[in-house]
């Protein structure tokens, strides 16, 4: 008897799963969803602390506001800007340069978001646009946030929609439009209310990213302090209470928000009842649409694409200055550099690796109701918790339990590293397990195939890629993982926190190494990404 | 090959009562209708039986085995649900290899079964294509061969033919009956289409709301209903409200509202009671000249459908009671069709076809409705 047979005996045995579905249950909450809450409440006495310092208050304050307005008005912008190239990527297809925009919109994807910090910084600088002005267009501080918190949330939002008006039947809007309606008024009120859903999740998605995101945004911060900046500099000065009341804030006040959309996305009614004929007809005259479809290539290739790929530049200098040389003989800086990149991988191999083996079980147990149904939409909702809670008030939080209990840093790094991925494969698995009809595991069943066989056959056969596109979610998600990583660990620094370290000035670094670091941390994602992606064709 | 015995076997589903003390007796090698309205508890009693689902109490046994401990797999059954749940990923003759390759056979073995039964159901040619590019007819007949190639004795069919279009539905159904009866397969067909059930069981099992209505064969349930909610869902019928008025030697004389009287070969009511008389609907006729033996009520013609073989009027009479006349059209001896809207006839209800039912304590419209 192979041990694959032995295993498919033992998958039949009620008690052994029951003990999975447990261990996936536990490890959910004692490693991913409880130590972000308790780390805080373990130091709740300190809290109070802060309410003695007013200057200290107020300078927390209003790091607290300037976060939630950031991401408040990016995530609309990226809405409103994301949709007509959404729009056209998805409708156009057939037309040669949309797919060529459909590929270009994964690109700060691919970029990990310090580098894509480093790159914006230099883009509006000096050095890059502002050196045919007079004066520099946007220097470090809060527009320069904005605009980098644009940069990268908004492919999530044409990636969200593309997806969703994909499948939307569209057949829905030529029916609006048999019945007298204009292009304009049939979108907006037939098309937008079925792909509200869509709309809510990628605001949702929008947000959190920019509530959240730290190592780049400490890069063109300047003096400026949003949330997350701030738990960076007061950990850097040793300020505890401080540390503690912005994260609990944080970490409150978005689970809040995030409840509150949840709740009342699904009540919310996009207004269809009043139709403005004549105007919304001129909207929809083909000049209207084209200088629309004009000003989203725009607004697209100058605050997204290009400020993206800026870094390029200083990297191919370096290619001749001699810095690659160094970089390649790993003298001075570069030991620590590649120490670092090795350093990245092995942790988010690490989290990966336990993120897939606890997190299946987890899926599976949520998707296919294997509890009550009360239990498993508790669940559903917990499994958020990681991504909408910023990370470095995260790491804070976990730093402050899992120091408590004397566990060597580096499995604390790789602990806090599964806790801020744990939400990108779990999702990615209870949605493509949703899709797949259970009868088709139930039929393998009476055919005689045991559960184990039965989810290597046909289960994971139906949710590969989207297994696949889960695990590189998680990987790449936690070798670009900063705020966490810098809260959580003074010993090891992963390539970003050592990326923000030289741009900061901490360590002194010339342009052209900064530049080539992180090209060559941009270039190891890539090709971590498409090895995935001839994985998953192979796998296909 | 199996035979199954289900005693009062109950299951709730949070405020649905699906299935309610079924007891169930199916032998061998017998071909069995599950017949009843959509949310009647037909796929609930299949999945039971399939172990996907288990009872909350009753005793279910295959071949006198109970099988509350078994897993889906090991029960020997072969479960094909609606749509069919063709493997998307798998080729034709993956999809039919999947049984055998599950239970551990070889794979030359396993494609040699899966392609034996892939001839019996004309589909050799296909074995490279994949089920999306089939149509529904051959997904119906890849999915019945891919239960046959399991090897089960057990079929379990949930609405097998739904998905087709009228006319393969007609085709299939013999086509079925024959194939199942020449494997010597023990059979659950779930249906909510009672023509269907009539042409293709050995023995109908009529549910509503979770209940057994009534078992028996196709003849025998349409001759002999055994309540109004039978009488209406099989066959289609006319009931008309009415109390019995006298008792007779050999029949009773119901009083209808608006003093119309009908005479019925059927003494189990005493005078006074409230009682339902029911009649087929093709074995009511209408003429233009009266004959009270024979139960001619005056009526008036409101609608007349043509149907092909059949001619369908609507009559309404006097006390506003509609009665619905299926006459044979090789009947019609004319080249037109006899009566015409609002045309006075008489509606022919012969006694020994009407039967009588005690009227429902709900009402006559619960006990008619069929979804």
């Amino acid at each position: 008897m192979g041990l694959l047979d032995k295993l498919d005996k033992f998958s039949s045995n009620r008690h052994i799963t029951s003990i999975i579905y447990i261990f996936s249950v536990g490890f959910f909450l004692i490693i991913v969803f409880l130590p972000p809450l308790l780390g805080i409440l373990m130091k709740w006495s300190s809290i109070f602390q802060i309410f003695h310092q007013p200057e200290l208050l107020a300078r927390a304050q209003s790091a607290i506001f300037a976060s939630f307005a950031i991401a408040l008005g990016v995530s609309a912008l990226d809405i409103v800007a994301g949709l007509p190239l959404a729009w056209l990527i998805a409708r156009q297809s057939t037309k040669k340069y949309v797919s060529i925009l459909d590929t270009m919109a994964d690109i700060p994807f691919v970029i990990p978001t310090v580098a894509l910090g480093y790159s914006v910084l230099l883009f509006w600088s000096r050095e890059g646009i502002s050196a045919f002005t007079d004066h520099v267009l946007l220097s470090p501080g809060w527009m320069l946030i904005a605009v980098l918190h644009f940069a990268f949330s908004y492919p999530v939002v044409v990636r969200v929609m593309v997806g969703a008006l994909q499948d939307y039947e569209r057949t829905l809007e030529v029916a609006a439009r048999t019945l007298g309606a204009s292009p304009f008024t049939a979108i907006r009120t037939v098309s937008l209310s079925v792909l509200k859903p869509s709309l809510v999740s990628s605001f949702i998605l929008a947000f959190a990213r920019s509530l959240s995101e730290t190592g780049a945004t400490v890069m063109v911060a300047g003096t400026f302090e949003n949330g997350t900046v701030f738990i960076k500099n007061a950990s850097d000065a040793g300020l505890v209470s401080p540390l503690v009341y912005v994260s609990f804030v944080l970490i409150v006040t978005s689970t809040l928000i995030f409840v509150t959309i949840q709740v009342l996305g699904p009540k919310l009614r996009i207004p269809v009842t009043k139709v403005w004929p004549n105007l919304e007809k001129l909207l929809s005259i083909s000049n209207v649409t084209r200088s629309r479809d004009l000003l989203t290539l725009v607004v697209f290739l100058f605050f997204v694409i290009i400020p993206s790929l800026f870094v390029a530049l200083p990297g191919m200098k370096a290619l001749s200055d001699g810095t690659l040389g160094q970089a390649v003989s790993g003298s001075g800086v570069w030991a620590t550099y590649w120490k670092a990149i090795g350093l990245s991988y092995l942790v988010a191999f690490l989290a990966t690796l336990l993120n897939v083996v606890t997190g299946l079980p987890l899926s599976i147990l949520i998707a296919r109701k294997r509890v009550r149904t009360l239990e498993s939409t508790i669940l559903d909702a917990a499994v958020n918790v990681p991504i909408i809670v910023p990370s470095i008030a995260l790491g804070v939080s976990l730093r402050l339990f899992w120091g408590g209990l004397a566990i060597p840093e580096f499995w604390i790094l790789v602990l806090s590293h599964t806790t801020v991925t744990y939400t990108y494969f779990v999702r990615s698995m209870i949605s493509a397990l949703q899709r797949t009809p259970p009868e088709l595991e139930e039929v393998a069943r009476t055919l005689g195939g045991k559960p184990l066989t039965v989810f290597r056959k046909i289960t994971i056969s139906l949710t590969k890629y989207s297994m696949i596109s889960g695990i590189v979610m998680a990987f790449t998600r936690s070798v670009d993982e900063t705020g966490a990583t810098l809260a959580v660990s003074k010993q090891f620094k992963t390539a970003p926190v050592l990326l923000v370290d030289w741009v900061k000035g901490t360590v002194p670094v010339s342009p052209s190494a900064i530049g080539l670091g992180v090209g060559i941390l941009v270039l190891t994602s890539f090709i971590s990404l498409l090895a995935f992606k001839l994985a998953s064709r192979r796998a296909h | 090959m199996p035979s199954i015995q289900m005693t009062n076997v109950t299951k709730r589903f949070k405020d649905i009562q699906a299935l309610d003390r079924v007891s169930l007796n199916i032998q061998n090698g017998e071909y069995v209708c599950i017949l009843g309205p959509t949310g009647s508890g037909k796929t609930t009693l299949l999945r039971l039986i399939a172990g996907l689902t288990s009872p909350d109490s009753g005793k279910l046994t295959i071949d006198e085995r109970p099988v509350d401990t078994l897993e889906p797999e090991d029960r020997g059954v072969a479960y094909v649900p609606q749509q069919y749940a063709l493997f998307p990923h798998l080729t034709v003759l993956e999809n039919v290899a999947f049984s055998p390759l599950a239970r551990g056979h070889g794979r030359s073995e396993a494609y040699e079964t899966a392609r034996k039964v892939l001839r019996m159901v004309k589909l050799a040619s296909r074995e490279g294509a994949l089920p999306h590019e089939l149509s529904g007819g051959m997904q119906q007949r890849v999915a019945l061969a891919r239960g046959i190639a399991s090897g089960a004795s057990l079929l379990l069919l949930d609405e097998p033919l739904g998905a087709l279009d009228a006319r393969l539905r007609m085709e299939l159904r013999i086509e079925l009956r024959r194939m199942m009866k020449n494997l010597s397969l023990t059979v659950i067909h779930v249906t909510h289409d009672q023509e269907e059930a009539m042409t293709i069981a050995d023995t109908i099992v009529v549910l509503k709301d979770g209940t057994v209505q009534q078992i028996g064969s196709p003849f025998h349930i349409y001759q002999d209903p055994t309540s109004i909610f039978v009488a209406n869902f099989v066959g289609g019928s006319n009931f008309l409200p009415g109390v019995v008025a006298k008792t007779e030697r050999a029949a009773s004389i119901v009083e209808l509202s608006e003093g119309i009287r009908i005479r019925v070969v059927d003494r189990s009511y005493h005078r006074g009671e409230s009682v339902i008389v029911t009649v087929r609907r093709e074995a009511t006729t209408l003429t233009s000249h009266a004959n009270a033996k024979e139960n001619g009520v005056p009526a008036r013609v409101k609608n007349v459908s043509f149907l092909g073989s059949f001619v369908e009027y609507g009559a309404v009479l006097d006390n506003r009671e509609t009665v619905i006349s299926k006459i044979p059209t090789s009947l019609v001896a004319d080249s037109r069709l006899p009566f015409e809207i609002d045309d006075r006839v008489f509606v022919i209800m012969n006694p020994e076809d009407c039967k009588l039912f005690s009227s429902p304590p709900l009402g006559l419209a619960n006990d008619l409705e069929t979804f």
